[in-house]
């Protein structure tokens, strides 16, 4: 194939690969504490920071690491708080980022739709040899976190109160996992765009997890999902010339959508094959409670 | 010096008092069990002891240690009354239980073979080693609940203190949980739990303390149980437990209806 001849299809791919690594990585854990959306959310209010970086005519992806680390942090202290109006306080956050975001893009001497769209949907192919390397490097401490903290986030995602009673520095780590969100999101951003960042943390956990048995096979699935999906996503969209970002997220629901029909296929064979399964005694003598 | 030293404390949720003036101590080695009606204060109480609920007044020690310092965690192996529902990841029974190595090892150590053997020896402790890798999720609630036990006894702690441990569990399960929990005694555990109904675990218990309305109404050997449950061969049959206890129990008064 001559596509990757060419330097910007070459770093495309690095870009892409890097995110579809890194994304699920992080994803499993959001996914876990019921977080799916969260990064939709901080996708929202990273635009208000490539607004500020655009209007600054300083880096839009530096100034959206900055403005979405602030709203994931702000974020989290709401989940810490566990108001239950904490759901209205991520709408009001997730609307008047995207609002601050359009408003501060207009006002800046670069406001064309072409550069808003670049944003919100990813422009993977103009992904520039220094924007690689942020990339590179933001994506391997991700990565590297996502990983050696594994045993320390799964305790805090799967039971905060008994993380605490461990000791472990829950707030800490969960301010870690803010960050990181961050920061993903807006490596992510050049790949698949504000609007489709979550995708990729989330789509390949909900295939994976369909047929894994445990927390670290489901990390080690979803990463290869979203790593292959990312991969052919870039060149797929070459070959059929669409939008990569779009592309490969479509890929990565499709992989979804087949382990969900292998799933239940297999399932049927299996019953069909096997006797009746005995059904045990319901001798549940219980403490009254 | 006790394990647990409780002095005039007071606790409340938002302006309102659950606990009022409560002191206790639990020493080396002994087994206590503090019952009382649902509401009454009993859970707050341990929660309390183990930073999970913040001191209104008075003085929390663990093992001579005020609590705002205390930090060796390790030392205690905390038992919930149940398996957080989690977002449907699915996690083995062994990752889950090895969760309970991490106050021994830190954050930044990875698990070594020291980890995996008391993952191990934990769960053939409470009879499921040969579920090790199946997901916590296919388990019963008794076995989710021996999973548990067996997380906090993976650190290997001094004080192991448990909410409701036998709350809704089948009688199989209660009887392994209170074996495991003999074994952790006769090695010369602390323990503390909470019952409503002590079943299987009446004759580990060297002290009973009774809540009732956020004090201490009673400290001493087990009480004899009130009303029906004194009846000979009462055997705690409640079919519909599982759904009272989601959350009406709370409010619901100590004996709802005669059995039966």
């Amino acid at each position: 194939m001559d596509l990757f001849e060419y330097d910007f299809m070459l770093r495309a791919l690095a870009g892409a690969l890097i995110i579809g690594l890194a994304a699920p990585s992080l994803g499993i854990y959001l996914v876990q504490r019921r977080l799916s959306l969260i990064g939709d959310g901080i996708g929202h209010v990273a635009l208000t920071g490539v607004g500020v970086g655009l209007l600054l005519h300083r880096s839009p992806v530096i100034a959206a690491v900055i403005v979405s680390a602030i709203g994931a942090v702000g974020v989290e202290l709401i989940r810490q708080r566990g108001r239950t109006s904490g759901d209205l306080a991520l709408a009001l956050l997730f609307y008047g980022g995207i609002a601050g975001g359009v408003v501060l893009v207009g006002l800046s001497n670069d406001s064309s739709n072409a550069n808003l769209i670049q944003y919100l949907f990813g422009s993977l192919v103009t992904t520039s040899p220094q924007d690689i390397v942020v990339i590179g490097i933001l994506g391997v401490l991700v990565l590297g976190a996502m990983l050696a903290f594994r045993p320390a986030l799964f305790a805090i995602c799967n039971d905060e109160e008994y993380a605490r009673v461990s000791g472990l520095p829950v707030r800490t780590l969960n301010l870690l996992m803010a960050v990181t969100a961050a920061v993903t999101v807006t490596i992510a951003m050049r790949t698949v765009g504000l609007l489709l960042v979550s995708a990729l943390m989330v789509v390949p956990v909900a295939a994976a997890q369909q047929v894994t048995r445990g927390f670290r096979s489901t990390m080690a699935a979803a990463m290869v999902i979203g790593f292959g999906s990312a991969g052919s996503g870039v060149v797929v969209s070459a070959e059929i010339d669409t939008a990569p970002g779009a592309t490969t997220v479509i890929l990565a629901l499709a992989v979804f959508v087949a382990i969900s029909v292998g799933t239940v296929a297999w399932r049927l064979l299996r019953r069909r094959g096997t006797a009746a399964r005995e059904v045990e005694p319901p001798d549940v003598v219980l403490q009254k409670v | 010096m006790s394990v647990v030293n409780v002095s005039h404390l007071a606790v409340g949720y938002e302006g309102r008092e659950v606990l009022h003036d409560v002191t206790l101590s639990v020493h080396p080695g002994e087994v206590v069990a503090i019952l009382g009606a649902n509401g009454s204060g009993k859970s707050t109480l341990i929660r309390t002891v183990l930073g999970l609920v913040p001191i209104g007044r008075g003085e929390i020690e663990l093992f001579g240690t005020g609590l705002r310092r205390f930090k060796q965690w390790a030392r205690v192996g905390y038992v919930p009354q149940r398996l957080g529902a989690g977002g449907g990841v699915p996690a083995t029974v062994g990752e889950v239980v090895a969760s309970g190595r991490l106050a021994r090892r830190g954050i930044f150590r990875p698990p070594g073979a020291a980890d995996r053997a008391a993952v191990r020896a934990a769960l053939s402790d409470v009879g499921l080693l040969d579920r090790i890798n199946d997901p916590v999720s296919t388990l019963s609630g008794g076995q989710q609940q021996r999973t548990l036990i067996a997380r906090a006894l993976a650190g290997k702690p001094d004080l192991l203190v448990l909410d409701e441990p036998t709350a809704g569990v089948d009688a199989s399960s209660q009887e392994a949980f209170a074996a495991a929990l003999g074994r952790f005694e006769t090695d010369g555990g602390t323990i503390l739990l909470v019952a409503h109904e002590l079943g299987p675990l009446q004759p580990l218990i060297d002290r009973a303390v009774v809540v009732h309305d956020g004090r201490i109404a009673y400290e001493g050997p087990v009480p004899e149980p009130a009303g029906h449950h004194a009846a000979p061969g009462h055997d705690h049959v409640h079919p519909h437990a599982d759904t009272v206890k989601a959350g009406i129990c709370e409010w619901a008064p100590t004996d709802p209806m005669p059995a039966g």
